[in-house]
């Protein structure tokens, strides 16, 4: 499943590259950018389908509204710009229109979680999960890889309904070869394990691997699942994992508050209680600096995600 | 096609049929349903080219109402076109309804959910797009309240219009005048929308909002126009009864058994 080889290219390249390859095969697919093509790499998409391609300016509002009346005629709208403009500046429309009618319309988030690291917490999203998994209809995705990427991109035309994919500036491996399976709304388990269940989603999905890598070396029984899709969430894979291992950790670039480790723990809470330790951004927000510092700043580095495993074993074994 | 004079009695057959539906259903946005029942009339009699009896049909007319808290003037409408049973008129606002407090695309005839203000230009500016990626020949009306145009998103959507300029779009703006909280004046003065309009590049078009004559052959001009044109429609909010005429009390006041009884009469005595 995994692959050895080292590609790395940066997620929103990916994005692009897919949806002009993806074009043919969905006659129907327009794309929609709100002046940060150049950014999410759109402008792909724009300069090989002029036609079928709408910059609408700095407007997110006007251009969610607009997908959603281009979705209404039957066309499959992707529309694309950083993602907390998405979930926030136009946020109601994409309650009143995209939501409540389960338009076919894709929202593509780019620059997700902290990853326009350098512009710092005006730019960085960490609440966009929240925003869109507490929308009913709402279909939420986090690739992690480059293949994951593809697949995503894929699954969310073929996917009937609004979907939120959130996709990262990030450069990111290839993880996963092409028959990875990428089913909306099944997580992979990447190894299995009985100590501890890892389950990450996104960038923070490749930090997981390594802290499992260094787990496992330890000589500590890993699980690992790679969760793309945030809703509906896997409830059967995490509560399993609750079950056979009796600790998880989440590991999300992502608020702790209303993400991935919110929803992992609302599924095991009333079945299977066990320690649930979330690793991510503790209710603050983000700042200018390297990737990679800013990240473990949020408990996202190999060596944090190590200790909050071998914090959540402990948690087993003593009286709570 | 009926007369401009059959239209004029439509129309305020139509404001008391809303009214009884906002009495029915005990709560209920009655000034701004009556400020706009000319237009709606005017538009499904005379310009909407749809198929009650086949609402999807895809070459269709779309018509956004953007002011979705005048839901009672188009439920009726669809109504009388025949869209659905009138018998469900009066099962607004009611548990399990499809005729919800704002229209819900499940409903035959609505071609996309309204209520959070704001967004109607921007839906039917798509729906434009789509016909010319489509290319297919349908066109698109969009109905605002002035009220609404407080919203940023209104003008968001008329420099997009400018930019495009799809020839099969046209906007109607109900100016009634008067908002939730007063008059817009003292709310949020919209000043002079149709230099505000062409100011962006469009071209906008006046007529009196209640003239059935004067709205057909403005609706004519616009869709004679080769580019998106907005509409101003000088209304006024309560039309037909004076004790809500230009009141915004009116705009979302239950109507109780004596207003309704006193409306009622007013309208029954200009048909």
């Amino acid at each position: 499943m995994t692959v050895a080889q080292c590609e790395i290219k940066p997620m929103r390249q990916v994005f692009g590259e897919t949806l002009v390859a993806l074009a043919d095969e969905f006659p129907d697919m327009v794309v929609l950018d709100a002046d940060c093509a150049s950014s999410t790499q759109t402008r792909q998409f724009a300069t090989a389908y002029p036609e079928r391609f709408f910059n609408m300016g700095i407007a997110e509002a006007n251009m969610v509204a607009a997908a959603a009346g281009l979705s209404a005629t039957g066309l499959i709208p992707v529309a694309s710009t950083f993602a907390f403009l998405l979930s926030l500046r136009a946020g109601d429309q994409v309650r009143s229109l995209l939501a409540y009618n389960s338009l076919n319309v894709k929202l593509a988030g780019g620059y997700a979680g902290l990853s326009d690291f350098a512009d710092g917490a005006s730019h960085q999203s960490i609440m966009d999960l929240a925003v869109m998994t507490a929308l009913p209809n709402m279909t939420v995705l986090v690739p992690s890889d480059i293949t994951e990427t593809r697949l995503a991109t894929r699954a969310m035309l073929e996917h009937k309904g609004p979907v939120y994919l959130r996709l990262s500036r990030a450069e990111v491996e290839k993880r996963f070869d092409e028959d990875h399976p990428f089913v909306i709304g099944q997580g992979v388990q990447i190894q299995d394990g009985s100590d501890v269940t890892l389950i990450a989603c996104g960038v923070a999905s490749g930090i997981a691997q390594q802290a499992a890598d260094e787990l496992v070396a330890q000589g500590l029984r890993v699980r690992l699942i790679d969760m793309h899709t945030i809703k509906p969430l896997d409830v059967e894979l995490v509560q399993r994992a609750a079950e056979q291992t009796g600790a998880i950790v989440t590991v999300e670039e992502h608020n702790i508050i209303g993400g991935l480790g919110a929803a992992v723990a609302s599924a095991v809470c009333h079945t299977h209680p066990v320690p649930v330790i979330r690793v991510g951004l503790e209710d603050r927000f983000g700042e200018s600096g390297p990737y990679a510092d800013i990240l473990a700043r949020a408990g996202l580095s190999r060596e944090q995600v190590v200790t909050a495993a071998q914090r959540a074993i402990a948690m087993k074994h003593t009286d709570r | 096609m009926p007369s401009a004079d059959q239209m004029q009695r439509t129309a305020q057959a139509l404001r008391r049929t809303i009214l009884r539906m906002n009495h029915a259903a005990g709560s209920g946005h009655t000034g701004g349903s009556f400020s706009c029942a000319e237009i709606l009339t005017v538009l499904y009699d005379e310009f909407l080219n749809v198929r009650p009896a086949q609402p999807g049909w895809p070459l269709r007319d779309r018509f956004v109402l953007s002011k979705g808290h005048a839901a009672p003037a188009l439920y009726a409408t669809l109504a009388r076109k025949g869209f659905f049973d009138e018998s469900l008129l009066m099962t607004l606002r009611k548990m399990g309804s499809p005729l919800q407090g704002h229209p819900v695309m499940r409903l035959a005839g609505v071609d996309m959910s309204t209520g959070s203000l704001g967004m109607g230009l921007s839906v039917g500016l798509g729906m434009a797009l789509a016909a010319r990626v489509r290319g297919e020949s349908w066109r698109v009306y969009v109905l605002c309240g002035d009220g609404e145009l407080n919203e940023g998103q209104n003008w968001e959507a008329l420099m997009a219009l400018a930019k495009w300029r799809p020839a099969n779009f046209t906007a109607i703006i109900d100016r009634n005048h008067v908002q939730l909280d007063g008059p817009e004046d003292l709310i949020m003065p919209m000043g002079d929308v149709a230099a505000k309009v062409e100011s962006f590049g469009l071209r906008a078009l006046c007529c009196n909002g209640h003239d059935c004559a004067a709205l057909r052959d403005t609706l004519k001009a616009a869709v004679a126009i080769n580019a998106p044109a907005v509409i101003v429609a000088e209304t006024v909010k309560g039309k037909g009864v004076s004790f809500m005429e230009g009141q915004s009390a009116w705009h979302g006041k239950p109507v109780d058994d004596d207003s309704f009884a006193k409306a009622m009469a007013e309208l029954e005595a200009v048909q």
